[in-house]
């Protein structure tokens, strides 16, 4: 039932859409979203397909690709590899992709822009579906760029605003330096898959061999196996903006809403945890890369959540929610948590997915972003509250909403593998629970606090439709079995069961900090005078997201720029000046050299002749 | 004694002349003096030939001696054409002043 | 061959009016001192029995081409004035060493000669040997040569007229 040709078609819908918009849809609004959203639609009907087709016990993986370069010594392939990760990312891309595909077309229904908008959504979904069915390194390297071409269009969208377009040209910057590492990491896979004398290849299955027998035989030191896992680790730091190469997420935030949710929630940012899933053999054979990639998954969990404590923009907020939500599932690979990782990764897109839905609304009415600017929409808007608060009680992890379990299960590996991981991890539960109860107290509950939100009503049915949608999965998602689903397909990874100290503890922990919110922003008790003394101090870093981007643009300025002049000058002075310009000068140096023997004198060129006859009698009479 | 006349020494005054020949046109600076020289080379040559052909006996030489003159007066007669033109466009026949040729 | 003492003189008088020719001021005494070598140069092909050649020597390079040097010295009237000296010295040492050069390299190779036995079957340069000569074997040169003449007399007219 499910023929070879099933990755492809569900990876072309999407760039058919979007090439019959460009070609035939500029004029009409309506077509242009009519096809995006049969594209995505095509794409999750046959998701859906090969999902049925993957559930029995024996159904194998389907791997389809074509030869691309096969010359002696090089092949490469462009294909696709239809295992369970994949069918679940692409389910979830899929469906969360055509729910806001759908919200988009009322959102910006207004905007001049609409069909390029969707255009570009199209070429965005064909991208990271890309990188979600690849095969092999080559394939997904470009589909990565790709995708980081795509956001860069989607960011600055809204090209006449100065700081979106600046915002879209640091999200590609960013991710160019982190492409770099990957890059170098790619060739180093490439050159370690041939150690044993066969042929080289980057095809993923073919290398989880490779590298087992490499591996297992010693052949290959544990160094270059981590250096080569930090290496493409590097990607994941940029796509999805681990610390340090955090920074251009919460900028990207200038984008349409529905952007955000679609690539700065749930798909685009997961693709670097993604990655880690698709090549999690790699890093299984690196133990200290893999400690290394757990410590900076829970740090940037911890400080992203620190920064969203002092956010006012609801967007902001919800960035950086998703940074330390992206720490977590981070940390979870890094520790071995193959499973949990990727549970949290579709837990998470489908509620982040929801409260930036939900957030796009209160906006799309309010016309702002300014958390203090709203209030009292809770009877305004009532569907986008009751979803917003819904989606918000599954990112504290609340039970038995699917944020509970997956959250749930990360936190149990880390209580068995590295304890203060886990301390770190439980602290995080309670701020993100603390600044999520900020915002919903803040923004929804209470009085008006604007002239807007005075007048707010409730959106159309085309964006309150997606968000009742995707509460669906958010509340049922933990109950269908997607740890059993993984399970079958990872050999490697570690497997925990249900332990109900973690669980009760990051429960507490939320609750706790959901309390705490409700009190100090609903019912308005406040520290003392002291206490809010020592709090503003504190709050200082905190805005000034501790002043990471002014220490880039430090050095950008100082070592970047400074080498880039002296480099210029040598350009300039050595390469140019003395060796381009000083070829050119010397022949004409030596022309004019050679022409002082024209004189145009006769008995000079008489002379000349005589002397060539003395030099013959000379050497033949030698 | 003196010793006999031989080859060597016709020869010797072939080399001579001939050098003198080519002094006198890498140095002098009138145009006509200069085709003048050219006269003594081909002389020089002459005698060259003639010296050979009785040392050889062969009457080939004499035969070389007799186109040379001819060459010799037909190219006279062209230089002194030119000579004479030169002297009339350029007005002077001072070699070093007539390089118009120079590029 | 010849008798050394005549050939000393003829020399000698051959090799001072050539110094002559390239040291004179005036053209007039260069093209006379050229005469006085072609002279000299006559006498030394008789001694070597090239008869033919010492006459038409005479008649034709002395008689009539050098009588057209003179011709043309009168003709633009150079007085000594316009006749200038030798000049730079870089030209006459140039010059000069290119001279000795090629003198020494003559020199080496004529010393490589091996000396003819004693004159050969005595071919005399008789005109009636040279004509044999020119009429039969090189009889193909000669008519190119009289052509060669040809060239150069039209070439002479077409230089020398006022207009074409």
């Amino acid at each position: 039932m499910v023929a070879a040709a099933t990755p492809w078609i569900i990876l072309f819908a999407p760039l058919f859409a979007c090439t019959g918009i460009v070609l035939f849809g500029r004029k009409s609004k309506r077509f242009s979203a009519a096809l995006a959203i049969a594209g995505m639609a095509a794409s999750l009907g046959l998701s859906l397909l090969a999902l049925l087709h993957s559930l029995p016990e024996h159904a194998a993986a389907l791997e389809s690709s074509l030869p691309w370069v096969d010359l002696p010594g090089l092949t490469l392939e462009f294909g696709f590899l239809l295992n369970r990760p994949a069918i679940l990312m692409s389910l979830v891309v899929t469906g969360v992709g055509l729910m806001i595909f759908i919200y988009s077309a009322g959102y910006m229904a207004e905007d001049p822009g609409f069909p390029r908008y969707f255009a570009y959504l199209s070429l965005f979904a064909f991208s990271m579906l890309g990188i979600v069915l690849a095969n092999n390194f080559v394939t997904l390297f470009m589909f990565w760029e790709l995708v980081g071409a795509s956001s860069y269009l989607l960011i600055g969208y809204w090209y006449e605003k100065p700081s979106a377009a600046a915002a879209g040209k640091k999200a590609f910057l960013v991710n160019r330096i982190a492409d770099f590492g990957f890059l170098i990491g790619i060739l180093m896979v490439w050159n370690l898959s041939g150690m044993n004398g066969e042929g080289r290849t980057l095809n993923f299955l073919q290398l989880e061999e490779r590298i087992g027998h490499l591996v297992a035989s010693g052949a290959v030191s544990h160094g270059l196996l981590a250096a080569i896992a930090l290496l493409i680790f590097c990607g994941v730091l940029g796509k999805s903006a681990q610390f340090p190469l955090h920074v251009w997420l919460p900028d990207a935030m200038e984008g349409p809403t529905p952007v955000s949710a679609l690539i700065h929630a749930a798909t685009m940012v997961a693709a670097g945890v993604y990655l880690i899933a698709r090549v999690f053999f790699l890093f299984w054979a690196a133990p200290e890369a893999m400690s290394w990639v757990a410590t900076i998954g829970g740090f940037t969990a911890l400080f992203a959540a620190s920064l969203a404590l002092v956010e006012n923009d609801i967007k902001r907020v919800l960035a950086f929610s998703t940074l330390s939500q992206l720490g977590y599932m981070v940390m979870a690979l890094g520790l071995g948590g193959y499973v949990a990782g990727i549970y949290h990764l579709t837990t998470h897109a489908f509620f982040k997915a929801l409260l930036f839905l939900g957030a796009g609304s209160v906006i799309h009415a309010l016309h702002t972003n300014d958390i203090w600017q709203m209030g009292g929409l809770a009877k305004k808007m009532p569907a986008t509250t009751l979803t917003f608060f819904i989606a918000t009680l599954a990112l504290c992890g609340i039970f038995p909403l699917s944020g509970f379990w997956s959250k749930d299960e990360i936190l149990t590996v880390a209580f068995q593998q590295c304890p203060i991981l886990w301390t770190i991890g439980t602290l995080t539960t309670a701020m993100t629970a603390f600044y999520m109860g900020r915002v919903f107290c803040v923004a929804f509950l209470g009085k008006p606090r604007s002239h807007h939100a005075e007048h707010a009503h409730e959106s159309p049915a085309v964006m309150t439709g997606p968000l009742w949608a995707l509460t669906v999965p958010t509340v049922i998602a933990g109950f269908i079995g997607i740890p059993r689903y993984l399970h079958h397909a990872a050999e490697t990874g570690i497997h925990v069961e249900f332990n109900p100290l973690v669980a009760g503890i990051s429960t507490l922990a939320a609750i706790g900090g959901l309390a705490l919110a409700y009190m100090v922003y609903a019912r308005g008790i406040q520290p003392g005078e002291r206490g809010r003394a020592v709090l503003a101090r504190l709050a200082v870093p905190l805005t000034r997201k501790f002043w990471v981007d002014e220490i880039y643009g430090w050095i950008n300025r100082n070592v970047q720029q400074r080498t880039a002049i002296i480099l210029a000058w040598f350009e300039r002075v050595v390469i140019i000046g003395l060796y381009v310009n000083g070829v050119a000068k010397l022949t004409g140096l030596t022309g004019s050299l050679l022409r002082t023997a024209q004189t145009g004198k006769v008995q000079t060129y008489a002379a000349i002749l005589l002397g060539g006859l003395g030099l013959i009698l000379v050497l033949s009479l030698r | 004694m003196t010793p006999p006349i031989t080859i060597h020494h016709l020869i010797a005054l072939s080399g001579v002349l001939f050098s003198i020949g080519l002094v006198g046109v890498v140095t002098r600076r009138n145009v006509l003096l200069i085709l003048l020289s050219l006269e003594i080379l081909l002389s020089a040559s002459n005698l060259a030939f003639v010296a050979f052909s009785r040392s050889l006996g062969d009457l080939s030489g004499q035969i070389m001696v007799f186109f040379v003159m001819i060459v010799a007066a037909a190219e006279v007669t062209v230089g002194l054409a030119i000579t004479v033109l030169l002297s009339r466009q350029a007005g002077k026949l001072n070699a070093d002043e007539l390089k118009s040729l120079k590029w | 061959m010849i008798h050394p003492l005549l050939f000393y003189a003829v020399s000698a008088l051959i090799v001072a009016s050539a110094l002559g020719v390239i040291l004179a001021r005036h053209p007039m005494y260069a093209v006379l001192s050229l005469v006085l070598t072609l002279f000299g140069l006559s006498t030394l092909f008789i001694c070597l029995h090239a008869f033919f050649v010492a006459a038409i020597q005479v008649v034709v390079y002395a008689g009539a081409v050098l009588v057209l040097f003179i011709f043309v010295v009168m003709l633009l009237d150079m007085a000594p004035e316009i006749v200038f000296r030798v000049r730079s010295w870089t030209m006459i040492s140039l010059g000069t060493a290119l001279g000795f050069l090629i003198l020494w390299q003559i020199a080496a190779a004529s010393l490589q000669l091996k000396a003819p036995a004693a004159h050969g079957p005595a071919a005399d340069g008789t005109t009636a040997a040279v004509g044999r000569l020119l009429f039969t074997t090189y009889a193909l040169p000669f008519e190119a040569a009289s052509l060669l003449l040809l060239v150069g007399i039209i070439g002479a007219i077409v230089l020398a007229k006022k207009k074409l």
